[in-house]
């Protein structure tokens, strides 16, 4: 389909039709094996916490902690679940796609280098140190500008204020989610970019366009599925990470946008990791019942970063 | 110009009105090109007429499609490449520090070996590509009849006006490399460089870029890089044959004349051999 370039068939095959038989059906034995296997992994979670949440949903709302029934006591979180990853996506995907494009396209070689393998290095940074960069450093050098956002902007909801004191924000979650998704999200997108075929970004410059028009003609058509595909991988991980969350986010329960006061909304899994050990009884059924929603957002977001690249693929073709 | 003047074929040429897209003349003055420390091309120094096709034939390595993308500064992208020497686009050195290297590519166009159309692009946008670069805003009915010119141009017109908005990579080999003649024209260069623009098609296909060369030639300089000798024998008024010593030598341009002189009298006798099909 791409650019690749029609290669001959490989000759002198057919000496031994024995052994390549056999090895054709070891073959696709083991990849049907594998994926008979992944689908059979997921069904068993899906089937594990389905069980084990049905005495939560089929329970009486006054049984469920906060007494209003089980959608009141997930909707919060799951909004704050989604809320928190589509801050970090907001802000990791533009700054990760400058990057990328920074390193395959600008920086000169050894910078390029060491700078990708920077960026690879935060990967490698276990999310507790996120959590404790982002309560201790983050948090309190952002309030100022949290301070003169509510000050200014504070007719946006986002904004409305007052602002936190600690830092302890969805903002602060956000950002600090956003630098952990980074790293996936731009190498992705930077392998694609230095793929796109020379032929192509040559066939720009020839026709006069300068390095930037090059890049919106050819590099960013090129590499906007991968870079989907790769901000999906983002998300989903944005969608389910714990530790970070639980540690910076003082967490009051309400469902609101203001991303800057110190009320904030928890996040299904940051709950689930505060909660659990002290549950017991229905409550632990209910905090699965929890998982079995993130379970299904992030499976969700999953397909639909699948067809996304279909409907591409097929435009393109 | 003296562009028109200096050429008695297509002397129907000269009263058009064209603002931009005038054939020039290129001259190369001690060209040497280097990738890193290596020297690839050396020395040449060539004219290359306006309104003429010029052929550059060679074997393998010699240093002809460096020394094409040299004359349109591609070969700069290329890390570590540089030039020394002077090549004058009617007297401007496209080198001259003031010289921007996209205006330097802008009016020197170029066809590649292998026929690459934006794959995302439609046959329209493809066709236009070129004329929505630099911030230029253009009418829609303007940009429509550019593109259409252009396809006709490229005599691709009549197989894809039902299909304007369809991708261009859905083409077939020949037509993605009309297409990207028309991509190339469109923007109307003065001087039109391809490097090997038939290598990937049949000879129908091929037979037919060379009809189009022959009316392209009106319009723009030509400067064609093909390993078909026929090719350039039909197609070219001049050729230019390069060679090299031994391999890791700079290539050189040993000859350039007049087509028919190269192919049935040339100077040298390397020259002689290898048309003659002598060689290596
Ligand atoms: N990107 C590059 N980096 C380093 N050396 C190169 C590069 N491209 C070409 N060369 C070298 O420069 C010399 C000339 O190559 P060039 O591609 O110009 O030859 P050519 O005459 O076009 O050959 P062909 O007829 O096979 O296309 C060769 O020795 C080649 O190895
Ligand atoms: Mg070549």
């Amino acid at each position: 389909m791409k650019q690749t370039s029609p290669t001959a068939s490989v000759p002198g095959e057919p000496a031994k039709p024995g052994t390549h038989g056999v090895g054709d059906r070891i073959f696709s034995g083991l990849a049907i094996g594998s994926g008979v296997f992944i689908l059979a992994l997921l069904a068993g979670v899906a089937i594990f916490l389905l069980i084990e949440a049905w005495p939560a949903i089929t329970a009486s709302s006054d049984e469920i902690p906060g007494g209003d029934g089980l959608v009141s006591y997930i909707a919060p979180l799951a909004f704050g679940t989604v809320l928190a990853a589509t801050l970090a996506i907001i802000l990791a995907v533009p700054m990760a796609v400058a990057v990328a494009l920074f390193i395959s396209h600008f920086a000169p070689r050894r910078v390029a280098d060491t700078l990708s393998y920077l960026v690879d290095l935060l990967a490698a940074i276990p999310s507790i140190i996120y959590g404790l960069w982002g309560i201790a450093v983050l948090g309190p050098a952002l309030v100022p500008l949290t301070e003169w956002l509510a000050d200014n902007l504070g007719f946006i909801p986002f904004f409305e204020g007052p602002a936190s004191t600690t830092g302890r924000t969805m903002l602060v979650a956000g950002v600090v989610l956003a630098v952990m998704i980074l790293p996936i999200v731009s190498a992705v997108a930077r392998e694609v970019f230095t793929q796109t075929p020379r032929g192509l970004q040559e066939s720009a410059l020839a026709l006069g366009a300068t390095r930037w028009e090059m890049i919106r003609m050819v590099v960013l058509p090129f590499g906007k599925s991968a870079v989907v595909a790769g901000s999906m991988l983002g998300l989903g991980r944005a969608l389910g990470e714990t530790m970070a969350v639980t540690i910076i986010l003082s967490v009051s329960g309400g469902v609101t946008f203001n991303l800057i006061s110190s009320d904030n909304p928890s996040t299904i899994a940051a709950n689930i990791a505060l909660d659990f050990p002290e549950s017991s009884g229905l409550d632990i059924n209910v905090l699965i019942a929890s998982g079995l929603v993130l379970f299904a957002i992030t499976l969700a977001v999953n397909m639909l970063a699948r067809a996304v690249i279909e409907r591409q693929k097929l435009d393109e073709s | 110009m003296t562009a028109a003047a200096a050429d008695p074929v297509p002397a129907k040429n000269g009263p058009t009105v064209r603002t931009t897209g005038v054939a020039k003349r290129i001259d190369v003055a001690d060209l040497n090109i280097y990738y890193g420390a290596f020297l690839a091309v050396k020395d040449v120094t060539m004219r290359i007429q306006p309104n003429k096709v010029t052929a550059l034939i060679g074997s393998s390595g010699c240093g002809k499609s460096t020394f094409l993308r040299s004359l349109n500064r591609m070969h700069e992208l290329i890390p570590g490449a540089s030039v020394e020497g002077s090549v004058l686009l009617d007297g401007r050195d496209i080198y001259s520090p003031s010289m921007d290297p996209v205006s330097v590519r802008r009016q020197i166009g170029m066809v590649f070996q292998s026929p690459n159309p934006f794959p995302t692009m439609s046959v329209y946008d493809n066709t236009a590509a070129g004329l929505k670069l630099n911030s230029k805003r253009m009418k829609r009915d303007q940009m429509d009849a550019i593109v259409e010119k252009a396809l006709r141009g490229a005599h691709l017109w009549d197989e894809v006006k039902d299909r304007l908005d369809k991708p261009g990579s859905g083409l077939s080999g020949g037509q993605q490399q009309r297409l990207c003649i028309a991509r190339a024209t469109a923007v109307e260069p003065d001087v039109l460089l391809m490097d090997e623009p038939c290598s990937a098609l049949d000879p129908i296909a091929t037979l037919a870029i060379e009809d189009l060369i022959e009316e392209l030639k009106q319009k723009f300089t030509i400067v064609i890089v093909t390993h078909n000798m026929q090719q350039a024998a039909r197609a070219s008024d001049i050729t230019g044959f390069f060679n090299i010593g031994q391999s890791g030598d700079p290539g050189i341009l040993i000859e350039l004349d007049e087509t028919d002189k190269i192919f049935s009298n040339p100077a040298h006798k390397e020259t002689e051999d290898y048309v003659s099909g002598r060689f290596g």
